[in-house]
């Protein structure tokens, strides 16, 4: 049990400096250390927030910071945080990604009440820290899985926006091919394995992924296969029986997966304190062999560097990790849920921890790029969204002939007709207008 | 496995036990660990698990140690091994086995005693088939690896100790056909599984009665072979369907709507369905007796139908 101890990280700085140095030994030193962090009780109506006690085998000391602590104080170029987590290139790509995830969402809600897309639609709005923090890090051929709050995860891991929205308004140009919906966005070619609409569903498929990575490795003798995955979920799937059962597997087999829990504190109208015996998602890691992490979630640079720990340990072959982030929806659960159970000054203190304003006010504040360049990547997705809406609303819908053709990859398995032949022969099929 | 690297296996017991009925016996030692996989006791999980392979380049055969222990699984087995392929536009293929040992046995109980096939053959995108030999046991499950769609095998407990010889060569058998046992003239039995002996010894005792039954083990519960059932039925003009599973919603259910579907004009008799009654399964052996079809009362059916 000592091998594994749940960490919470709100410190960017030193850990930073840390990790981004590469330096495996202090990392492994860390999470093996066996010191105990005194945290305050959680509290509704306060973020996370803890004190840590030295030990000899951590070595130095990670200090609680909050993301408001690093952008109030003014920072000199020359101070230890200028060691910047970031270059430019990478806050230019962090911008961009989570400017597109926001106003991707925004649009979705737009051309919902306008009648262009239908059904359950999730939106994401203040999550995108984590969706950025963790995606834009991955290689294409690393997986991610998702639930059906998965627009953004399929932004972030590079699906195209116009194929995400004509998806969205069920055209046959859509990703899915119009088939799926806002709740099972899929790409094979990026390694997103779904859009699940059943919390926890996707769990086992994203160790499922995380096993032929694995197997890959060792029994395809496939050296060089160092793929991970990332399955995403939030804080009420955490209680279903799918999450514990994955979370043995992955750490029992040592799979390269990612547990990144979304704790947005409500699964619909049920608080996560009302659901939960115990609340701190974090803690369960350990109790089943993989370190557990806390984190800020609505900063994205210090997801981004939990991030770069947990996947670098599953590369290494290290095992799973799993990361608990504190993020809030900014919306209600979908665009049906009329949000009404939610106390507003909940809702504006999350809202003052906007994780793209943060973001900007870092960028600006280090001289990493200028108010018009930022502008200029906000100009960008305008024109990206607006084109993918047009791209979208001039695509075609799905032909009838397209109704029959995906329920097997083998059509034979709809069996054989009266007549000896396959039921996929009958021209009716293609058309989809066979009986089958 | 020997052919394709990809195909591996994962289920409880499989490697170092060697499956609860042994099925998978020494390939743990050959093949390993990983590529037979001991799974814990998370039905759900491990065959989610083994779809999440199945999408990223892996064959996986994932065994319920009994198939009543795959109602654990319906999650995953409806949601994901049914429908991923259609959900994603046709991007992920989902070529997986799940196979295992079900329906009514000596004295197991009710939930060791349960026929899933009943249960599976609404969800889209899935293919079951039934093996009830030595010869199409391997064939079938040679089929299933190698179809490109999620497929469940359905073994019975009882039939596991059967001896046949079978060829050397390799051999792949259809998917989709159903298979003649006995050519006849005046009625068509259909049936599957294990009732194909309770089918096969109740045809001597017709055949000494004077009648000439055709037999056909339908071997696929989903799709079913049109084909073959019609041309017995434009043959024999009468039907007697025979299953272990129970009536309500059961495999002779479907089959029944189809055949009066396709082959109404053929008929000169209702169509007949014997099932399992209605019961969960007791424990008591005389009970079970009679919640099963017994070769029997397959007698009194085919006397009645030819009537």
């Amino acid at each position: 049990m000592s091998a594994f101890t749940a960490v919470k990280v709100l410190a960017s700085g030193p850990f930073a400096g840390r990790s981004s140095s590469g330096d495996k030994a202090a990392a492994s030193a860390w999470i093996g250390s066996s010191s105990c962090r005194i945290l305050r009780p959680f509290h509704p109506h306060q973020p996370f927030s803890s004190v840590s006690s030295s030990s000899p085998s951590i070595l130095r000391p990670i200090q609680a910071v909050s993301s408001s602590d690093v952008l109030s104080s003014k920072i000199e170029p020359n101070s230890p945080l200028s060691n910047l987590l970031i270059t430019r290139e990478e806050a230019l790509d962090l911008y961009e990604d989570m400017v597109l995830g926001r106003s991707f969402e925004d649009m979705c809600a737009q051309m919902y009440y306008r009648g262009k897309m239908f059904g359950f639609v999730h939106l994401y709005n203040g999550q995108e820290a984590v969706s950025t923090g963790f995606i834009r890090l991955l290689k294409k051929e690393d997986s991610v899985v998702s639930t059906y709050r998965d627009h953004v995860h399929a932004l972030s891991k590079g699906v195209p926006a116009r194929a995400v929205m004509a998806e969205l308004f069920g055209k046959a140009t859509g990703c899915c091919r119009g088939q799926g919906g806002s709740m099972h966005m899929f790409s094979a070619e990026h390694n997103l394995l779904g859009g699940f609409a059943f919390i926890g569903e996707g769990i086992p498929v994203a160790t499922g992924a995380a096993f032929t990575s694995r197997y890959r490795r060792e029994v395809l003798k496939e050296a060089n296969c160092d793929y991970v995955t990332l399955a995403f979920f939030g804080d009420g799937t955490c209680n279903n029986g799918q999450f514990f059962e994955c979370l043995n597997m992955a750490a029992l087999w040592k799979l390269p997966i990612i547990f990144v829990v979304e704790n947005n504190l409500w699964a619909i109208g049920m608080s996560h304190l009302r659901a939960t015996s115990d609340p701190e998602i974090w803690k369960k890691g350990p109790a089943f062999g993989m370190p557990g992490f806390h984190v800020d979630g609505m900063d994205v640079l210090k997801v981004r560097e939990v991030a770069k720990e947990a996947i670098g340990r599953a590369r290494r072959g290290e095992g799973p990790t799993l990361v608990e982030c504190e993020t809030y929806r900014f919306r209600g659960h979908s665009l049906a849920d009329p949000d009404e159970l939610r106390n507003p000054d909940e809702k504006a203190r999350y809202a003052a921890r906007d994780p793209i304003v943060a973001l900007k006010k870092y960028v600006i504040e280090h001289n990493l790029a200028t108010e018009s360049d930022l502008k200029a990547i906000e100009k960008k997705i305008d024109e990206v969204i607006e084109e993918a809406v047009e791209f979208a609303d001039a695509s075609p819908p799905p032909p009838r002939s397209q109704l029959l053709e995906n329920v097997f990859a083998d059509p034979r398995g709809f069996g054989i007709g009266p007549d000896g032949k396959y039921r996929c022969e009958d021209p009716g099929f293609t058309q989809g207008t066979a009986e089958v | 496995m020997d052919r394709d690297p990809t195909v591996c296996v994962m289920g409880e017991d499989v490697g170092h036990y060697g499956g609860s009925y042994k099925v998978t016996k020494g390939l743990a030692t050959k093949y390993g660990d990983l590529r037979v996989l001991d799974t814990p006791i998370a039905e759900n999980s491990f065959t989610g698990m083994g779809i999440g392979a199945a999408m990223t380049g892996l064959r996986p055969i994932v065994e319920g140690m009994n198939m009543g222990f795959l109602l654990l699984a319906y999650n995953q087995i409806s949601n994901n091994c049914g429908m991923l392929h259609y959900t994603s536009g046709g991007q992920f293929k989902i070529p997986i086995v799940i196979r295992g040992p079900g329906g009514v046995g000596r004295q197991l109980g009710a939930e060791h005693s349960q026929r899933l096939e009943s249960y599976f053959q609404s969800i889209p995108g899935l293919q079951m088939v039934a093996c009830s030999t030595p010869y199409n046991a391997k064939g079938l499950m040679k089929a299933a690896i190698r179809s490109d769609n999620p497929v469940v095998l359905f073994e019975h407990v009882l039939l596991y100790n059967l001896k046949e010889r079978i060829p050397d060569e390799e051999y792949v058998l259809c998917l989709e056909e159903a298979e003649m046992v006995r050519p006849g003239e005046h009625v068509t039995i259909l049936t599957y599984s294990r009732m194909r002996y309770h089918v096969m010894q109740a045809a001597k005792t017709l055949v000494n009665k004077g009648y000439d039954p055709e037999v056909i083990d339908i071997r696929s519960l989903k799709p079913f072979d049109l084909y073959t059932i019609g041309n017995s039925i434009k043959k024999t003009h009468r039907v007697l369907i025979v299953e272990e599973c129970m009536r309500t919603g059961g495999i002779g259910a479907s089959l029944r709507a189809a055949i009066i579907d396709n082959f109404w004009d053929y008929l000169d008799a209702p169509v007949m369905c014997l099932s399992s009654q209605d019961v969960p399964t007791p424990y008591a052996g005389t009970l079970e007796e009679w919640t099963v079809v017994q070769p029997a009362q397959i007698v009194t059916a085919v006397e009645q139908i030819c009537k």
